[in-house]
């Protein structure tokens, strides 16, 4: 069984490249810097839409981190994100038309972006809205981590996405360009997650949060995923299957400690809920790009329109990452 | 100086050793490219005492090391007539005190060498169950790249017995590979008639660089002070910890000679360490105590972790919890039934954070009545009957540092849970069987109703007390019959609340006000006429019970 179960997960991965290699016709090179790309540097793949609002900040967070290089697709903006982001030096840029959801949400355009540019680097895949969190990220930049990573054998580094949210009505208060949006979504749910093991491809699939709480209350099996594995030693041969969720080969997504100890992991702060979101998820539900028909989009256009309150007595504010350590939502596992 | 990467880093500490007056051989690894050897060569070439040995290839657990070694000290002793100490440091080391002060603290102890030295017999020191097969078998495969070869060769050793002979019966000892040695005990390793035997000796044994010199450095050392002057600290798989910029301070107060190893982009730390010449001049001796507890906990994080605790990073099989929770806690069945005021009592008695019936079917019922309990869980009974386990870990982990008590019962949804908790050693579970009873008897549903859901109720109840007492129960289960209960209630009540531990030492000052059971007895009877033998309530007299005051009240009944 078991050899037959790998031949599948093989053939699922080269079926994922595969599509990559399909979808990546569609992709049209706006600025092409990737000959600056120096070995050891990390990488950032990402894909917006839309998102000029929140791409200043984006930038600054993580070239204080350290990122090295820029790889983004802009899936048709019309906000001058795409103008933006081509003054940037550290940016390469494609721009495609095509659709986000037939490219399984961005994952077939990032990873053949990834098997071309990203191979023998680190590699972080993040939406304009996720900030990565990793221990001692306030006073180490991200190559110390994964110089650690490194020399610990380790390929890949998981980090649950921790959805953030304002105290009060969601579009209460303006995002301004450039700000810091976790000085608005500041809040988030510390204890309310359920984690399972998918059997098949050995991710940990986690559960819960706000979303959970509010929007998917009564429907628990369809609230969003939030294990994701963004920071990636990146080979050729590997393959996102669905989102940042999950990776082949099997490997990959073996973030956890399943004899009792703990691994370090980091958090991606989500700062999808501002106010731009009401406005975004109404015109998401139109477009229906997103995934299993956009019901999740469904759920939160129904719930924004009465009460767009996620806060509650019990949320936390977040302070640095060693409270989320405290919390026991990452680890530093044996990093010291 | 042991050199592979980061050689603007090494040039850096190089010129520091030079600038105090210490001459230095540096040993770069074969691996290097010309070109990168030849600048960092050229890089250094001003300073006068510096020269470099023959090459070798280093690859971490192997003999290449030790010859590395070798040759470098071979070429300090020849061309460097006056030293009397022969300090060995890698690249990646960083001197964190002014080096005129190891030069004074050497010079106070000339005959003495620092050389961490211990039998394998002795300490449990080694990662992956070899210690002294490290000496008695052979390792030709490399572990790090062709470790199912070097697994499949150490198992056909084992299996055909085979033992190699150790030369001219040496002690095997072994110990931190960066040591600092007198002239006189070197230059006795290294001119050894029998040199030739150990090295061919050590060749074959498994990381002869932690053992070469640790072993041999017995034979002729006059003052052996056992331990390392390198503040070097290792991990659970036996890679060394990296220090980086907010390891400063922590360095600073180890008042440690030397430390390894220093990320090459902690620019604070080297900037620190090796610029300020003022230091701290306390000639006290190294106490990295601080350093090795942080480390200890690291490694304890990482291999035990925190136990109760269910995240991203930290998933247990089962079995391997180390306990679903992270604290005790205390459920009670059939209390609250029999009890009018149960749960506020409790409370006022404990002290605890007492829920009602937290798997209740239509909410978590939440202590206060509250919607949403820390951690931001929810009072939904989808979201929590979605995962009761995880309910569960998150509840008692969410409040660390307050216990939790809560009710159960046959009418709450436990199916799920009844095992997780009979299996968890946190949980302290006392149980009044057939309590369930009590609602019934009090309810004014019709008698054909109260019959079939007592006969539900007794069926769940049943195969949750086969649960409670299988082998596999870890909880601390206490059970009584609702008959053997209300003969003595005080006693069990007592024994409970002792075992949560957190009451005046007074006693129970206050009781809980029992509901009123007059024709208790006989409902069960009627019960029993219909078909349906309750029994798990124990025995109850039909007519008059005894317990009960005679005279007919609406006063509250209090058990004293």
């Amino acid at each position: 069984m078991r050899p037959l179960q790998s031949y599948r997960m093989r053939l699922k991965r080269k079926r994922a490249k595969l599509r990559a290699w399909r979808k990546h016709f569609s992709l049209l090179p706006v600025k092409d810097r990737t000959a600056r790309i120096r070995p050891g540097d990390v990488l950032l793949f990402c894909t917006f839409r839309d998102e000029y609002v929140r791409l200043p900040y984006f930038m600054k967070y993580y070239r204080d981190l350290g990122v090295s290089h820029f790889i983004m697709v802009d899936n048709d903006s019309q906000d001058g994100g795409r103008e933006y982001l081509a003054a940037q030096e550290d940016v390469s840029l494609w721009t495609t038309k095509a659709s986000y959801k037939k490219s399984r949400f961005g994952v077939d355009w990032l990873n053949w972006l990834q098997g071309k540019y990203g191979h023998g680097h680190w590699t972080l895949v993040v939406d304009p809205d996720e900030f990565f969190i990793y221990p001692f990220c306030d006073t180490r930049p991200i190559r110390a981590l994964t110089d650690w990573l490194d020399t610990s054998q380790v390929r890949s580094f998981g980090a649950m996405l921790l959805d953030m949210y304002p105290k009060g009505r969601i579009d209460a208060v303006p995002y301004r360009l450039g700000q810091d949006p976790l000085e608005i979504a500041s809040w988030f749910d510390p204890g309310n997650y359920v984690i399972e093991k998918n059997k098949a491809f050995g991710n940990l699939w986690i559960q819960g949060g706000p979303r959970a709480r509010v929007f998917f209350r009564d429907n628990p099996k369809k609230a969003p995923a939030l294990n994701k594995t963004p920071l990636v030693k990146w080979d050729k041969r590997n393959a996102y299957v669905s989102s940042t969720h999950m990776l082949l080969p099997r490997g990959l997504n073996l973030t956890y400690d399943e004899w009792g100890g703990e691994k370090a992991s980091g958090i991606l702060l989500h700062a999808k809920f501002l106010d731009t979101f009401t406005a975004k998820a109404e015109e998401e539900l139109q477009r229906g790009q997103h995934y299993s028909a956009s019901l999740e989009y469904k759920a939160y256009a129904d719930s924004l329109r009465d009460n767009p309150d996620l806060w509650c007595k019990w949320s936390e504010k977040y302070i640095n990452w060693r409270q989320l350590e405290i919390l026991g939502l990452m680890s530093k596992g044996n990093w010291a | 100086m042991l050199v592979h990467t980061a050689f603007d880093r090494a040039e850096q500490v190089a010129r520091h050793w030079a600038a105090a007056g210490c001459p230095l051989v540096i040993h770069a690894d074969k691996g290097v490219s010309k070109p990168a050897y030849e600048a960092f060569k050229a890089s250094l070439s001003d300073l006068p005492d510096v020269r470099f040995s023959k090459r070798h290839r280093c690859e971490w657990g192997t003999w290449g090391l030790v010859a590395a070694t070798q040759g470098a000290a071979e070429v300090m002793l020849n061309d460097f007539p006056d030293v009397r100490h022969v300090y060995l440091a890698s690249g990646s080391c960083l001197p964190l005190r002014p080096v005129q002060e190891l030069i004074d603290y050497l010079a106070d102890r000339p005959q003495t060498d620092f050389i961490e030295s211990a039998t394998t017999a002795d300490v449990p020191w080694t990662i992956g169950g070899l210690d002294h097969e490290r000496f008695t078998l052979r390792f030709p495969f490399s572990w790090r790249k062709h470790r199912y070869l070097f697994d499949r060769y150490v198992a056909l050793q084992r299996a055909v017995g085979y033992r190699r002979r150790v030369p001219n019966g040496i002690v095997p000892h072994m110990g931190s590979q960066w040591w600092c040695l007198t002239r006189q005990t070197l230059s006795a390793i290294l001119s050894d008639p029998e040199r030739d035997a150990y090295d061919r000796y050590f060749k074959k044994v498994w990381i002869p660089d932690e053992s070469y010199f640790q072993t041999l450095v017995r034979q002729y050392s006059r003052q052996i002070e056992s331990r390392s002057l390198t503040l070097s600290k290792f991990d659970y798989q036996g890679k060394p910890h990296i220090f980086y910029d907010d390891h400063l301070q922590l360095l600073r107060r180890s008042d440690c000679f030397v430390a390894r190893k220093i990320w090459p982009f902690a620019d604070r730390l080297y900037n620190a360490f090796l610029t300020d010449n003022a230091g701290a001049m306390k000639r006290t001796e190294p106490n990295p105590g601080k350093i090795d507890r942080i480390f200890a906990k690291a490694v304890e994080r990482r291999t035990r972790g925190r136990p109760g605790l269910l995240m991203q990073s930290r998933f247990p099989v089962e079995g391997r919890e180390n306990g679903l929770t992270c604290a005790q806690y205390s459920v009670f069945e059939g209390f609250s039934d029999l009890f009018e005021n149960f749960e506020a009592w409790l409370a006022k008695a404990t002290g605890t954070r007492v829920h009602g019936h937290l798997f209740a079917p239509d909410r978590a019922e939440f202590s206060d009545g509250q919607t949403v309990m820390n951690g931001a869980l929810s009072d939904s009974a989808t979201l929590r009957d979605y995962n009761p386990r995880a309910f569960l870990a998150s509840l008692i982990w969410n409040t660390r540092g307050e216990r939790q008590c809560f009710q159960m019962g046959p009418r709450d949804h436990i199916k799920n849970l009844e095992w997780d908790l009979a299996k968890d050693p946190n949980a302290q579970i006392s149980v009044i069987t057939g309590a369930w009873a009590v609602p019934l008897f009090k309810s004014n549903a019709n008698f054909s109703d109260i019959r079939k859901e007592a006969a539900r109720l007794q069926q769940v109840e049943s195969k949750h007390l086969e649960v409670l007492r299988s082998p596999w129960t870890k909880a601390r289960v206490r059970i009584w019959t609702m008959a053997e209960f209300i003969e003595a209630p005080m006693e069990p009540l007592q024994t409970i609340i002792d075992e949560i531990g957190q009451q005046n030492l007074r006693g129970l000052a206050e009781v809980p006000r029992m509901s009123d059971l007059s024709g208790f007895g006989q409902f069960l009877q009627n019960l029993k006429n219909q078909g349906m033998h309750p029994y798990l309530m124990g025995d109850f007299p039909v007519a008059h019970d005894p317990h009960e005051p005679s005279h007919n009240k609406p006063k509250p009944y209090l058990v004293q």
